[in-house]
């Protein structure tokens, strides 16, 4: 994605900077129908083993997960800004906003091994430590979807964290000038992940809290 | 059978429908695909490069043919999916009072349990002109209960029930196969379906030997695993009675009513706080794990035999 | 910036690295083409012996576990190494540039990532078969596959996750290009229908894929830690494992047959010397099979224990996304009306292609009929059905498109005479290897069985007969193919006077494909009183 040589399939750089959004918007198209695919398995047996699923919910630690989707959407905010500050012509702001996208993210992934490390604590991790006969083998099924679901979601969180970071460094050593689109598609990416979050949380976090 | 084998065995009325609508497919098929390749030679031999044959500048009106044929199509397809719809939904409504067997599979061999207690593996005898109705479960992984002459088949999966019903026309001895790829012997999961007159049916029922029927094996079961207990009356926990539920709406605790079928009791054993009687609390302790599926098939046949009427649900 | 007029692709620079470092879509596409023609031979032994062991009821090579191992690696090198990369990765690599006039691909390096990923996850899977295989068959369903099955699963599986992120990554850059790289006065209606069948297709790896990535992860996932949401252990459901399987496969099967019609639709104008009959039909065909083909997965579930109003819904559909099939073979068959029809290799193929199609598509008929499928699924009809669509239509226009494209890919032209042979000996053999086998389903055999009743056998022997001839007719290509790269004439740019942009350009085309960026000035297939208008005004 070099902003300078264009590549022979390119005429002009708005036409490489039209390529490669469209690019990652099909990119992310894919991303939605993978985590859907996690998701509509979950709907499945919430629909069928409401309660038990319920039940499994409430011992999920939703201090924690709001606190995590509070870092999360700043995290998201500074990404924005980061964009912003790029465009606008400054070198030292959007550094100190990637920064802070990438420090949030990683506050994210403490908090996250934080509840995984309770969860170990509790016998909530199955074919770990499962306490089956407590639970129940809905619950476990439950536990196989949050382990899941947050697992995969950390790992595209720290590959975004690499990627912000890699931002970060080139921008900061000048190697990345404004006009471009890396950091427009990098942004995509971080909200994507985001987004993903946004979904998780109430289905994992939130469900049946209100009764 | 001398000769080619050509048409499968025919046993059922129902199998007769399935062929006739089988045959019409057949008819358009060769119909169609006879349309299609007769033009191909025709256009390819009159229109070859060389040939003198007229040519008229391509038509840009084109759409005429693309709706008709269209029109055409979706007619023809939307009929066939009716049709067979209508013929579908009859292996859906099993008649009531239908002789019912249980049907276990397991790697690699068919055992069957009929209401008397009479037991067979690979093998099921059945009597001619009688609806039969099967009840069947997996022990490890997914079967399926296959009987070509009958056109049926059904697979068997872990961890619930499946049914199916036929009723054969005619007596003869037709092929059993399991038709889920199940592990190394699957080819050899597989025996005969026997279709007698009445007079032998009886006679072999009896030849199986004295045992008791599948119902009061249950009854013994009832008593051994501990049902009893909670489940009749002066138990010292408050559990419904079950006389007479087999068959009637039971109110749950999440206010949805379901009808007691064979599946609600199985779940019922096994997973008893999936679905809890309005009124009782969720204390009855699960049975999975202890209760084979060949044991189930006997307290189910208990149940049924103390309530009011069959379940007449698939 | 011209290459010099006897530059190519192929000579422009030489050495191992400047192959395996490629960034031009010209070479990937051979590179893939190595790959793609060793997974076929592969899965073809595994067919060769699996037909070889079925010529007695009993056994007759080996022991039912190896039979039913030699089954799952026939299905899973077939479907996921061979078919579903086959034209998109080949002709949709080299060709579809050119058709769009575009010099590479939107991502070359990302379609160089795409072969390696290929590459490693077919190299994975065949370690896991060489070392013993599975006996799932391909379909993996569980509890078998995750608690009953012995056998390399995890390997074979992981092989097939990685190639799946090569499929994703190819239909995405596939679909950006057709977007972003369009010469100009390339406008939507203006693409050949091998670019909208190859868009439709890219459309359907990027969206299905994912899903197939996170069923096998999950698969995976019980499989190692042996717990898990598709067995009943725990309360789980095997059925959403087959939901979700089928979700995905269901539309695989239509990325392996829109690129053959796609072929197919560019073959039989040029060979009529006329216009496609219904362009725009045909495009929203595409399109529609593309879209529907996500609607109908329950069709494979009839009998597994799904409700029965999703059985009628999913009949129903299935019936709908025979329609769009349809009427494709109609406007092939009316494009040869009165046209100046040549009867060159391509054209036999694509002869070929649409008698098989058109038979294989009508017996889809009898499978969405419920009833009928309740009787014939798990038989052998089934398999009769996908073979004929899958061999008889995609893998004839596979061997279509090779031998419309190879004086464009190699520079140059093959005896024409061997290769008419090849497709008509592989049509014939064909049909007997696959027709007996409809017969078989509806008498009730049913499918990886290893041993069957005695009174099977005579159709056996006939299918397997037949399968020996189609070896020959496959086989072949190999040796006058070979011929042509070594002794072949020397191929012109345009030697079967069809009107794309890519026989625009020189055989072989140069490493920028175009000297000059095209201009398109009219839509494809124009031909005057069978002569080719190009669709370049100028190169």
């Amino acid at each position: 994605m070099s902003d300078r040589v264009l590549g022979i399939q390119y005429s002009t750089l708005a036409q490489e900077r039209e390529t490669v959004t469209l690019g990652m918007w099909a990119f992310l198209a894919t991303e939605v129908l993978f985590f859907g695919a996690l998701i509509a398995a979950y709907l499945n047996y919430r629909i069928w083993f409401g309660a038990e699923f319920i039940a499994a919910a409430s011992l999920t630690k939703v201090a924690l997960g709001t606190a995590n989707t509070a870092v999360l959407l700043t995290s998201s905010a500074c990404m924005a800004m980061a964009v912003i500050t790029f465009d606008a012509g400054s070198k030292r702001a959007p550094v100190l906003w990637l920064a802070a996208t990438a420090l949030l993210g990683l506050a994210f992934v403490g908090i996250k091994g934080t509840e995984w490390f309770l969860e170990y604590q509790e016998h909530l991790v199955p074919a770990l430590n499962f306490d089956l006969p407590r639970y129940g083998g809905i619950a476990e099924i439950f536990f196989i979807f949050y382990f899941c679901a947050t697992g995969l979601h950390a790992l595209h969180l720290l590959i975004g964290i690499s990627l912000v970071s890699w931002l970060a460094w080139r921008i900061g050593t000048g190697r990345l000038q404004p006009g471009g689109s890396t950091t427009r598609l990098i942004g995509l990416y971080w909200h994507f992940v985001d987004i993903v979050w946004i979904f998780l949380f109430p289905l994992i976090y939130l469900a049946g809290r209100n009764m | 059978m001398p000769g080619l084998p050509f048409w499968p065995q025919r046993a059922s009325a129902y199998a007769g429908q399935v062929d006739f609508l089988f045959t019409c497919l057949l008819v358009i098929t060769v119909l169609t695909v006879g349309l299609v390749f007769f033009l191909l030679f025709f256009f390819a031999n009159k229109y070859r490069h060389g040939s003198n044959a007229v040519r008229h500048e391509p038509t840009r009106k084109t759409w005429r043919w693309e709706v008709s044929w269209t029109a055409a199509t979706l007619v023809v397809f939307v009929g066939l999916a009716v049709w067979g719809a209508s013929l579908y939904v009859h292996l859906y409504n099993p008649p009531e009072d239908a002789l019912q067997i249980f049907v276990v599979g397991k790697q690699w061999m068919w055992k069957a349990q009929h209401p008397g207690g009479q037991r067979e593996i690979n093998a099921l005898h059945v009597p001619v002109n009688q609806d039969v109705r099967l009840v069947m479960a997996s022990q490890d992984v997914i079967h399926s209960f296959y009987i070509p002459a009958l056109r049926i088949k059904q697979d068997v999966v872990p961890g619930r029930y499946e049914t199916m019903w036929f009723r054969a026309d005619r007596v003869g001895r037709y092929h059993l196969f399991c038709a889920e790829y199940c592990g190394t012997d699957h080819a050899k999961m597989g025996g005969w379906i026997t279709v007698m007159n009445p007079r032998d049916f009886a006679d072999w029922l009896q030849a199986q030997g004295g045992q008791e029927t599948l119902a009061a094996q249950g009854q013994q079961l009832f008593h051994r695993y501990g049902c009893s207990g909670c489940h009749e009356a002066g138990g010292t926990v408050r559990a419904p009675n079950l006389n007479g539920v087999f068959g009637s709406p039971v109110p749950l605790s999440d206010g949805s009513v379901v009808i007691a079928d064979e599946r609600y009791v199985r779940d019922s054993i096994l997973n008893p706080k999936g679905q809890v009687a309005a009124g009782y609390a969720p204390v009855m302790p699960t049975f999975k794990g202890q209760v084979s599926e060949d044991d189930l098939a006997k307290l189910v046949a208990y149940i049924e035999s103390i309530g009011p009427n069959r379940s007449g649900t698939s | 910036m011209h290459a010099p007029r006897n530059e190519t692709y192929l000579n422009a620079t030489v050495g191992i690295r400047s192959w395996l470092l490629t960034t031009d879509h010209k070479r990937i596409a051979l590179l893939y083409f190595a790959g793609i023609t060793f997974f076929f031979f592969i899965g073809g032994i595994a067919a060769t012996l699996i037909r070889f062991e079925l010529l007695t009821p009993g056994p007759t090579l080996g022991s039912a576990d190896l039979y039913n191992r030699l089954f799952t690696m026939h299905g899973i090198i077939m479907v996921w190494f061979f078919l579903i990369p086959s034209i998109p990765t080949t002709m949709g690599n080299f060709i579809l540039p050119m058709m769009i006039g575009a010099r590479d691909l939107a991502f070359p390096r990302l379609n160089l990532t795409s072969w390696y990923l290929y590459m490693a996850g077919g190299l994975i899977t065949l370690t896991a078969l060489l070392l013993g295989g599975v006996d799932t068959g391909w379909t993996f369903y569980t509890p078998y596959s995750t608690f009953y099955a012995t056998g390399y699963l995890i390997l074979a599986v992981f092989g097939i996750f990685v190639s799946g992120f090569s499929s994703i990554l190819t239909g995405l850059n596939f679909i950006v290009t057709v977007h972003k790289l369009r010469a100009p006065g390339m406008t939507w209606y203006k693409l050949p229908v091998f670019v909208w069948s190859t868009y439709a297709t890219s459309v359907i790896l990027v969206l299905a894929t994912p899903v197939l990535a996170m069923t096998l992860l999950m698969l995976l996932a019980e499989r190692v830690l042996h717990v898990g949401i598709f067995s009943p252990q725990l309360g789980g459901d095997p059925i959403l494992f087959q939901h979700m399987f089928w979700f995905y496969s269901h539309p695989a099967v239509y990325i392996m047959i829109l690129p053959s019609m796609g072929v197919i639709s560019e073959i039989v104008p040029v060979f009529s010397r006329k216009p496609l009959f219904g362009y725009y039909f045909v495009v929203w065909c595409s399109i529609a099979i593309a879209v529907i083909g996500f609607l109908v997965w329950g069709h494979h579930m009839f009998v597994a224990g799904q409700a029965l109003y999703a059985s009628l819904a999913f009949s129903f559909l299935s019936y709908l996304v025979a329609v769009p099939s349809a009427i494709k073979v109609f406007n092939w068959t009316a494009t040869m009306h009165e046209g100046w029809i040549r009867f060159d290799a391509p054209m036999l193929y694509a002869f070929g292609f649409i008698g098989l199609f058109t038979i294989g598509g009508l017996t889809g008929l009898f499978l969405a009929a419920l009833p009928i499928d309740v009787h014939v699924t798990d038989t052998y009809f089934v398999v009769a059905h996908f073979h004929y669509i899958m061999v008889g239509g995609a893998v004839m226009g596979y061997f279509a498109g090779l031998h419309y494209w190879w004086p464009k890919i190699t520079g140059r032209l093959y005896p024409d005479y061997w290769a008419r042979f090849a497709a008509i000996l592989a049509f014939f053999g064909f049909n007997l290897t696959f027709f007996p086998q409809f017969i078989l389903g509806y008498l009730g055999m049913p499918r990886r069985y290893q041993t069957y009743p005695p009174e099977f056998q005579i159709w056996h022997v006939l299918s397997s007969a037949g399968a020996s001839i189609l070896a020959v007719g496959y086989a072949l290509p190999l040796f006058y193919f070979a011929w042509s790269i070594l002794r072949g004439p020397r191929a012109s740019a345009n030697p079967w006077g069809a009107t794309g942009l890519e026989w625009s350009t020189r055989s072989p085309p140069p490493p920028e494909n175009f000297a000059t960026t095209p201009t398109v000035i009219r839509p494809p297939y124009q031909y005057v009183r069978g002569e080719p208008l190009m669709q370049a005004g100028d190169v």
